[in-house]
C-alpha cells in the first residue's frame, strides 16, 4: 500500500470539486445575461430570500449592536475611553458585523432551503424533466436565486445596520448613561459613506455565495433522502466558510492602505 | 426515409464500469420501439444520452439525421422541443399546480401566454381521462396512477414529435398499468409521434410496441418486430421474456 495514495486521492478530490464549482459558476453567470429573463421567479425568490429573512436578521442585528455597545463601554472604561461607544458601534456594524451576521444568518436559512429544494428535484428527476420541457435548469433554477440574493442582501444588510446601531443606542441610553441626541450625533458625524457602502458590497458578494453554494450542492446531490441531507449540510458549511474567507479578502481590497 | 432517431456505436462508462458498450439502434418515424432489459443494463443511460442529460464517451446520436451528440445551449433547447418524456416517478414539479405542470413546456419552453396554455393543459388532461378540477390540485394530492396520467399529459402537451416513456407501468397495479398502456397507445397514435420506451414489463412492452430491442451487456443483442419476439431463437431473449432464473443471463447477487 502506497502511503502517498490517500494524500493524492484527497488532493484530486478537492481539485475536482473546485473544477466542478468553477464550471458551474461560469455557466450560471453566463446564463444570467442570456434571454429569457424570468422576472416572476426573481420576484418570488426575493420574497423568500429577503423578506422572510428580515425577522432573523433584525433580531440578531439588535442583539449584536447591544452586546457591542456594552463590550466597548467596558473595554474603553479601562483607560477612560467610554465615550467612544457610538463611533465604534457604527463602524463595527456597518463595515463588518452587519454584512457578516446577515450573510451567516441567510446562509443558514436560505442556502439550506435552496439545497434541499433543488436536491429533492434532482433525486426525483424533476431537473431532468425541465430539460425535456425545453427549459434550461440553470436558467430556471439557479439564475433567479443568484440575482435575487445579490439584490436583496445589501437591502437586508442596510436594515440590519440600522437595527444594529439602534441596539447599541438602546443599551447606551438605557444602561450606560448616554444622552440620545449626543449618541445619534456622534454616530452620524463619524460614519462615512465608505463605511456603509463597503459593507453593502460585501453583502452582495455574500448573497452570491449563499445562492451559488445552495444551488451547486443541490444540483450535485446523489441518492435519496440522505443525499439531500448531505447537500443541505454542505451548502450551509461551505457558504459560511466562504463568506468568512471572502470577508477577509474584500476587507483587504476595499480598505487597502496605500 | 431518414430514421427519426439513430444511435451509432454509443459508448458510456462511469469510472471502471462500462454501461453502454457500443449501442446501435434505429427508430423509424411514427413507430414505437420498446427497449427491454434487466435492471442496471443501461436502459436509462441510453435514453438520457439521447436527451443530452448524459454525454456519451463515444458514438453518434442522430435525430432527423442531425448529429445532436455534442450540441448544447440554444441548439440543444431547440432540439428538445421535439421531445416529450414520461418519467418513471412522473417527476412532476411539486411547487406548481397540476395544470401548470402540464402547461410548463408551453409557458417556459415556448413562451406561450398563461391563459391559452391553461386551456391546452385542460384539454390534454381530459385526453388522459382527468377531470378539469384536477388541474388546480397539487401533485402531492394525487395517487400514483393519477400522477402518471398528469406526467403523460405533460409529455404530450406541446404535441412532440418524439415521446420517451421510462418504465411507464412500474409501481402501478395491473389494472392501472393497463389503463396507462392504453393511454400510451392512443396518445402516441393521436399525436402522430415516434415513441421510445424502456421497461422490463413484458405485458406492457407487447402492448405498446411495434418493435422490440433487447439491451444486454451494454449492447443491443436482438431487435425485431413485436410479433417475432416469441420466435427470436435468442436464448437471452427467451430467458428474459419468460422470466426464468436459469439461463445464459446470470444475475449478480453480490454487487
Amino acid at each position: 500500500m502506497n502511503p502517498f495514495a490517500p494524500i493524492g486521492r484527497a488532493v484530486l478530490t478537492v481539485l475536482a470539486h473546485i473544477g466542478r464549482l468553477a464550471i458551474f459558476t461560469g455557466r450560471s453567470v453566463a446564463a444570467i445575461f442570456a434571454p429569457p429573463i424570468y422576472g416572476r421567479l426573481i420576484g418570488r425568490q426575493m420574497m423568500s430570500i429577503g423578506y422572510y429573512s428580515l425577522p432573523v436578521v433584525g433580531l440578531t442585528a439588535l442583539c449584536i449592536g447591544a452586546v457591542l455597545a456594552l463590550q466597548i463601554y467596558l473595554g474603553g472604561n479601562r483607560y477612560g475611553a467610554e465615550a467612544i461607544v457610538p463611533q465604534i458601534v457604527v463602524l463595527g456594524i456597518t463595515r463588518e458585523l452587519g454584512p457578516v451576521i446577515a450573510g451567516l444568518m441567510v446562509a443558514g436559512r436560505v442556502a439550506a432551503a435552496i439545497a434541499a429544494e433543488i436536491g429533492t428535484m434532482k433525486v426525483t428527476e424533476q431537473i431532468d424533466a425541465l430539460t425535456t420541457l425545453a427549459t434550461n435548469p440553470i436558467k430556471y433554477l439557479v439564475v433567479p436565486r443568484l440575482v435575487a440574493a445579490v439584490i436583496v442582501m445589501p437591502l437586508l444588510t442596510l436594515i440590519g445596520d440600522t437595527i444594529g446601531v439602534y441596539g447599541g443606542y438602546l443599551v447606551a441610553t438605557e444602561n450606560l448613561g448616554f444622552t440620545g441626541s449626543t449618541y445619534l450625533k456622534n454616530t452620524v458625524d463619524f460614519a462615512t459613506h465608505q463605511d456603509i457602502i463597503s459593507g453593502l458590497i460585501k453583502a452582495a458578494v455574500f448573497g452570491f455565495i449563499v445562492a451559488l453554494m445552495g444551488c451547486y450542492n443541490g444540483f450535485n446531490s446523489k441518492g435519496g433522502a440522505q443525499g439531500v441531507g448531505n447537500a443541505t449540510t454542505n451548502a450551509v458549511v461551505s457558504s459560511s466558510i466562504l463568506i468568512l474567507a471572502a470577508d477577509f479578502i474584500l476587507t483587504a481590497i476595499l480598505f487597502h492602505t496605500s | 426515409m431518414t430514421p427519426k432517431i439513430q444511435l451509432i456505436g454509443v459508448k458510456k462508462r462511469f469510472g471502471n464500469k462500462v454501461v453502454l458498450d457500443g449501442v446501435d439502434l434505429t427508430i423509424e418515424p411514427k413507430t414505437s420501439l420498446v427497449i427491454i432489459g434487466g435492471s442496471g443494463t443501461g436502459k436509462s443511460v441510453t435514453i438520457k444520452s439521447i436527451l443530452g442529460i448524459i454525454r456519451p464517451d463515444e458514438g453518434t446520436i442522430l435525430v432527423d439525421g442531425e448529429d445532436i451528440t455534442h450540441i448544447g445551449g440554444a441548439a440543444r433547447d431547440k432540439v428538445m422541443k421535439k421531445f416529450g418524456m414520461l418519467f418513471q416517478g412522473a417527476a412532476l414539479f411539486d411547487s406548481l399546480p397540476v395544470w401548470e405542470n402540464v402547461a410548463f413546456g408551453l409557458i417556459q419552453g415556448r413562451g406561450m401566454a398563461r391563459k391559452p396554455a391553461r386551456d391546452i393543459a385542460m384539454e390534454k388532461l381530459a385526453k388522459v381521462g382527468l377531470a378539469s378540477d384536477v388541474g388546480d390540485l397539487f401533485p402531492v394530492e394525487l395517487s400514483g396512477g393519477m400522477q402518471k396520467r398528469v406526467g403523460l399529459a405533460r409529455a404530450i402537451a406541446a404535441d412532440p414529435e418524439i415521446i420517451f416513456f421510462d418504465e411507464p407501468t412500474t409501481g402501478l397495479d395491473p389494472i392501472m398499468a393497463d389503463v396507462i398502456n392504453d393511454l400510451i397507445v392512443s396518445t402516441v397514435k393521436d399525436v402522430g409521434a415516434t415513441a421510445l420506451s424502456i421497461t422490463h414489463d413484458m405485458v406492457s412492452s407487447r402492448k405498446i410496441s411495434d418493435n422490440i430491442a433487447m439491451l444486454y451487456g451494454g449492447r443491443i443483442i436482438w431487435t425485431g418486430p413485436t410479433a417475432e419476439i416469441d420466435r427470436s431463437g435468442n436464448p437471452y431473449v427467451e430467458q428474459f421474456i419468460h422470466g426464468r432464473a436459469d439461463g445464459p443471463i446470470k444475475m449478480a447477487v453480490k454487487a
